[in-house]
């Protein structure tokens, strides 16, 4: 499966491109921002989207809304430090399908990856 | 005047960073105001402006020792300026999405902004600010909270 992750910070990209799970995935490509996320979504067509939420020239709510827009079958893992519960409501009405608050350790990023790729 | 849950709320920001990320607790300092406008800063500082019910700045500061060790303590083996930078970063952005939890709309809390190199210019907007000092292993930071 190809997986695209979407952050403005490089260290969170890193790891996430660490984790265990990465075994079972592609990694096609990283952005920093929504709207380079649309573009390089439209190159690539991942299966499985990391997203954050703040991020400069389009948010990652807004992004999530487009993606799905393009593909109603992507995966989409909202990885966000926005931790209050009307956000991850908000995200996951739009169209994500799981929700990992920053900070979190390998084992949290490991778990909401597995819970991700286990509704492929 | 400052409550202290609001106090703490920015603390347990960035304790949990610490805690969740590098898997190893900070402990936390007395607490001491300061009442000349200047709370001082380390090398890396990650600033939050707020607004609406508060006005003023939350910053968490760090030298780069403490912020190489961390992220060493995240595997990351790339401690070049862009990554402090963006570590720093990342800390104030928990505090932020902490605070935006536990005070809803009554503030509006900026995107952070991070100043590296130049501690002269991290200036607070009012003359009092609580700082509270962070410890990890053998390194001190310090967060400090600057509203009306």
């Amino acid at each position: 499966m190809k997986l695209m992750i979407v952050d403005d910070s490089n260290i969170i990209r890193r790891r996430i491109e660490r984790s265990q799970q990465i075994d079972r995935l592609e990694v096609v490509g990283a952005a920093s921002n929504g709207r380079e996320a649309v573009e390089l979504f439209r190159r690539t067509n991942p299966d499985v989207v990391t997203m954050d939420l703040t991020m400069p020239e389009m948010d990652g709510i807004e992004c999530v809304q487009e993606l799905v827009a393009l593909n109603p079958n992507v995966l989409i893992l909202v990885v966000s430090a926005l931790a209050d519960k009307a956000t991850a409501v908000e995200a996951i009405e739009k169209g994500a399908n799981g929700f990992l608050c920053k900070p979190f350790s390998d084992r949290q990023l490991n778990e909401a990856l597995e819970e991700l790729l286990s509704e492929a | 005047m400052l409550k202290e849950e609001e106090i703490r709320t920015f603390i347990e920001g960035t304790t949990n960073y610490f805690e969740t990320s590098a898997q190893q607790a900070a402990s936390v300092g007395s607490p001491y105001l300061v009442t000349d406008g200047n709370p001082g800063a380390y090398e890396y500082t990650g600033v939050i402006g707020i607004s609406g019910a508060r006005k003023g700045i939350v910053y968490f500061t760090a030298p780069r020792g403490m912020l190489t060790v961390l992220l060493m303590r995240m595997q990351e083996t790339d401690s070049s300026d862009e990554n402090i930078k963006d570590l720093v970063g990342e800390v104030a952005n928990t505090i932020s999405g902490n605070a935006r939890r536990d005070f809803g709309k009554n503030f509006v809390i900026s995107v952070p902004t991070v100043i590296a190199h130049d501690p002269e210019k991290v200036s607070a907007p009012h003359a009092r600010s609580y700082v509270i000092p962070i410890n990890w292993r053998t390194h001190s930071a310090k967060l400090v909270v600057c509203l009306e």
